[in-house]
């Protein structure tokens, strides 16, 4: 895929070192392109691109409220078409911005159908204020809200399915992706502005400091989780779901689980059951 | 305009803050192993290699995921 060598965002923006936001938002921006307004909920990315006065940002962008994104974007796209202007109008929101904060704003515009791209960066945490648990944390990891230790086992509840959510909103294209996988993320952002209505793209996001991994490993650690089948690649065009990107041979889920300090503390019997959930999960998906 | 937020009108300046200083360790390119491919600049954070696979040592935080990625280990992680 041809991509423009220009970046739209900016270098010495404060994300910690092997950070995967900058990433899939770099990549994201270069097939949007310069005709591009940015909405971001407060999380991660609004901190770390904004620390005033400056901005990492090479086009508009407005930073909105937590609970608000969906809803500004929205009213960004009603304004530009009243105005009779086109420009792409999208969201990069957290998965604490997207899946809890945010979701009745989110709810509202994907079913008002708005010409909008709301790309949700998920890192399974709210990992700006210190990683504390959000809908999108995954069963048996350990945050500063569900800490794993005698009294507490970390996590004790699944990951949301929020792009599945999404498809029941019947929106005309919802996509999951990884940052690992940058060249099936940036024709599924492709074909999210080509989408007439309403755009959802899941973006899987490994987070160095919150899932407790070396910084040289974040798109390694993105990789596994596709390998493994724990994150699966697919879209829904129109209600037509097809995967994307198939493992030849799935590895088995303790790769992924024992390359993070956040799974550290699961032992055999917690492992074998978060392995049958993946394998139910793949087959159900047909992975 | 008036505005009730804040405003920032000079886009990408967070090119003031060098963020080179936070590095440990230091990339170095091989270029004579290079193959092209362009992975050290798809996956860097930073934006800060370009096409030529010339890093910006201003803005590179020495995360190390371009010596990670490279197929061919062309990258070297050197101590500062």
């Amino acid at each position: 895929m041809k991509i423009t060598e220009k970046e739209f965002l900016a270098p010495g923006h404060r994300a910690c070192a092997g950070c995967g936001e900058p990433i899939g938002v770099r990549l994201a921006l270069k097939v949007l392109g310069e005709n591009t307004i940015a909405v971001s909920p407060t999380g991660c990315l609004e901190v770390i691109t904004s620390p005033y006065p400056e901005t990492a940002w090479e086009i508009p962008w407005i930073h909105v409220a937590f609970e608000n994104a969906g809803a500004v974007a929205s009213g960004v796209e009603a304004a530009l078409k009243s105005l009779g202007r086109k420009s792409n109008v999208v969201v990069f929101a957290g998965d604490g911005g997207t899946a809890d904060i945010g979701f009745q704003s989110l709810s509202g515009a994907m079913e008002r159908n708005h010409d909008i791209i709301y790309i949700c960066i998920d890192n399974e945490a709210y990992m700006n204020t210190g990683v504390q648990r959000s809908g999108a944390t995954p069963y048996g990891a350990s945050t500063m809200t569900s800490p794993a230790g005698k009294k507490s086992f970390g996590e004790d509840k699944p990951k949301k399915n929020l792009p599945m959510i999404m498809v029941a909103h019947n929106v005309p294209y919802v996509a999951t992706a990884s940052i690992s996988y940058p060249e099936d993320f940036m024709k599924k952002v492709k074909k999210a502005s080509e989408t007439e209505g309403s755009s959802y793209i899941h973006l899987h996001q490994p987070c160095t400091t919150g899932w407790g991994f070396d910084p040289s490993k974040t798109i390694e650690l993105g990789r596994l989780a596709v390998e493994t089948g724990a994150w699966i690649l697919y879209e829904v065009e129109n209600g037509d779901f097809k995967v994307t990107y198939r493992p030849a041979q799935r590895k088995p889920l303790i790769e992924y689980l024992k390359a993070q300090k956040r799974f550290k503390h699961l032992k055999e019997a917690e492992v074998a059951m978060l392995q049958d959930y993946v394998d139910r999960t793949c087959s159900e998906y047909g992975v | 305009m008036t505005s009730t937020g804040a405003v920032v009108k000079k886009p990408g300046s967070t090119r003031n803050t060098k963020t080179g200083s936070w590095r440990t360790f230091k990339p170095i390119i091989d270029m004579d192993k290079c193959i092209d491919c362009e992975n050290c600049y798809l996956f860097c954070p930073e934006g800060c290699i370009n096409k030529e696979y010339e890093i910006d040592y201003d803005y590179c935080k020495g995360c190390g995921i371009c010596a990670t990625e490279c197929p061919v280990k062309a990258v070297k992680m050197e101590r500062e």
